[in-house]
């Protein structure tokens, strides 16, 4: 039998539920009603929270001070050019590890997670370097192969998870059926693992989206992604709240969308082989 | 052609030696059983055969060519899985079409030999469902029609029917029997239940820990088994085995008869009993007696027979149907 839930705490659960979900979104839900206020109402005290004169002189502001649409294009190159170039090297290293494993295959998973707990800046100057010395800094391609290796660990292991739940018997069949190496990963392993693939690209495109540390360390203005562009407003000159907020609210409002359109893949993705 | 030599291969996984040194030959067109327990090495033979394992040691030839190198892609066999490995993200039809996918055949061609095979296996009508919309004995259809489209030298069975229930299971045991006197290609058929084992093979290869106990045709092994475990291992309800006294008077450490050739009568017989349970099935009765100072006995009487619980009976096995067994098992 299932298990009942008596009405009233079904009602304070609800409540309970809503309360937590909104105090979360708190922030978000602030930044884009500042948005639409003006500077001044933006800093007043007590603030307003929707009795104000609504407005989107900030908007207007922000796209006359920089260039938004360049800035969004450099973060959907570089978001979805190194999670591309991330699954294409992933997908062949998930695939060996979870179906012919080693006997060091475990370490390998477990050194390659252990590099994102190295923090970022104890890198920096080397890559700095590196990066200054050849070229890449301040160009998409930079940006793109440095997401890449900062992503690929995740993207890897959230493969690997996804690989072992096919059963190595079906890729054993392909080969009895005459398939090489790339024909069992193109037309049996991929195909079957087209969800897990999904998510794994959507979650990555979502976290290099919002990678600040690097985007802002190696760009200046050529290849700035949004990050950078939001950055760009708290400035010297004086921090303006409104146009601060009405920059994150377009950075942040692509990738919201995005989410919101997949979240049920996101879910699947995230909460992945905890149950079955 | 679809001849298959083994000679002196074996198999390590770390240090365990789960292959020991082994020679089997099988000739083309022959239908030929691995059978034994579970964790004897039955299927792992068959995925050395198939090239799924690499041996550790030995040479596998495969019409005459050594092919112990070859990756199973280019071995010329197809196998069925007990899984039934489909492909579950394609059609009925594109998952009879991948051996042929793969073999770069022209799509007409590859068309033809689908609905073809299709047809021998009844599966015409479900040629465009996925593979999570058949039963199971479909499934193990389309598993079959995936093997046989290629025609291949040689086909693998990895115990193909012990996920189906057991009308099935019958069903499909006298398809394949079937298919193969059409297709007149070599069959090698991993099993651990001896009936299919006897019902099918012309050849039985009885494997334990390993280690062939004795190749042979059914009734061979049926009649003349090398050892006790081939003697207890085939033919069903399982032998009778009795040391003690009763062996030493034949000339043996043990003596074995089968359920079957044992008489029953009210006294005077070998060994004398208590009924303990009886089973009815109509066409036979199974008895298992229980005789003071040793283990119970089967037997096996045709017919109704109106014993029960708690009769005694005294019983004698057919003098001329009495295995004699040495200390180290082999048949005297």
């Amino acid at each position: 039998m299932a298990r009942s839930i008596s009405r009233r705490r079904q009602v304070v659960v609800t409540l309970l539920a809503w309360a937590i979900g909104l105090a979360i979104f708190f922030p978000i839900l602030w930044t884009i009603l500042t948005s639409f206020k003006t500077e001044a109402e933006a800093i007043a005290s007590p603030p307003s929270l929707f009795m104000f004169d609504w407005t989107l002189e900030n908007y207007g502001e922000v796209q006359e001070r920089s260039n938004y649409f360049r800035h969004f294009s450099n973060s959907v190159i570089i978001s979805l050019g190194s999670t591309l170039l991330g699954l294409l090297i992933a997908i062949p290293a998930a695939w060996s590890m979870a179906f012919v494993p080693a006997k060091r295959t475990k370490d390998i998973l477990m050194w390659m997670l252990s590099t994102k707990m190295l923090p970022p800046v104890g890198v920096l100057i080397p890559i700095y370097l590196l990066f200054r010395d050849t070229g890449l800094l301040d160009t998409r391609t930079g940006l793109v192969i440095v997401l890449t290796l900062v992503n690929l660990p995740i993207i890897i292991w959230m493969l690997f998870t996804y690989f072992r739940e096919i059963p190595g018997e079906i890729l054993e069949a392909s080969r009895m059926d005459g398939a090489q190496l790339w024909d069992e990963i193109i037309y049996v392993l991929t195909p079957m693992a087209i969800p897990g693939i999904a998510s794994t690209l959507l979650l990555n495109v979502i976290l290099a989206w919002n990678e600040a540390f690097w985007t802002l360390n190696l760009t200046a203005a050529k290849a700035a992604p949004l990050t950078a562009f939001i950055a760009s407003y708290s400035s010297p000159e004086g921090l303006f709240y409104a146009k601060l907020s009405a920059a994150s609210t377009m950075a942040i409002a692509p990738i919201l969308i995005l989410g919101w359109f997949s979240q049920k893949q996101l879910v699947r993705g995230l909460t992945f082989g905890a149950v079955k | 052609m679809g001849s298959i030599t083994l000679k002196q291969i074996t198999k390590s996984f770390g240090a365990t030696e789960v292959i020991q040194p082994l020679d089997l030959e099988i000739s083309d067109g022959e239908f030929v059983v691995f059978v034994g327990p579970s964790g004897c090495g039955k299927s792992t033979l068959l995925r050395l055969i198939a090239g799924l394992e690499d041996v550790t040691s030995g040479m596998i030839e495969i019409n005459g060519v050594d092919a112990t190198q070859t990756p199973p892609a280019k071995r010329g066999l197809a196998m069925v899985f007990q899984s039934y490995a489909l492909y579950p993200h394609m059609s009925v039809r594109k998952n009879i079409a991948f051996p042929l996918k793969m073999a770069k055949l022209p799509l007409q061609d590859r068309d033809a030999k689908v609905e073809a095979a299709a047809a021998v296996l009844n599966l015409t009508d479900y040629l465009d469902r996925r593979p999570g919309q058949l039963s199971g004995g479909q499934r193990q259809r389309v598993a079959i029609g995936r093997a046989i489209v290629r025609e291949p030298d040689a086909f693998l069975f990895d115990e193909p029917l012990s996920n189906l229930d057991a009308a099935l299971r019958v069903n499909m045991r006298l398809e394949i029997s079937e298919l193969h006197q059409t297709l007149k290609t070599t069959m090698i058929y991993v099993t651990h239940d001896q009936v299919e084992a006897m019902t099918m093979a012309d050849k039985i290869v009885v494997l334990q820990a390993g280690r062939i106990e004795q190749v042979g045709s059914p009734l061979e092994l049926y009649h003349k088994p090398a050892n006790q475990f081939v003697a207890g291992f085939i033919g069903s309800p399982k032998m009778n085995f009795v040391t003690g006294a009763h062996a030493q008077k034949h000339g043996a450490e043990t003596i074995g008869f089968r359920p079957e050739h044992i008489a029953i009568s009210q006294s005077g017989g070998t060994f004398n009993g208590i009924v303990g349970v009886s089973e009815h099935l109509g066409s036979d009765t199974f008895l298992r007696v229980n005789v003071e100072g040793m283990d119970s006995i089967t037997v096996r009487a045709d017919g109704e027979v109106a014993l029960r619980h708690g009769d005694s009976v005294s019983l004698t096995p057919a003098p001329d149907k009495i295995y004699r067994f040495d200390k180290s098992g082999n048949a005297l």
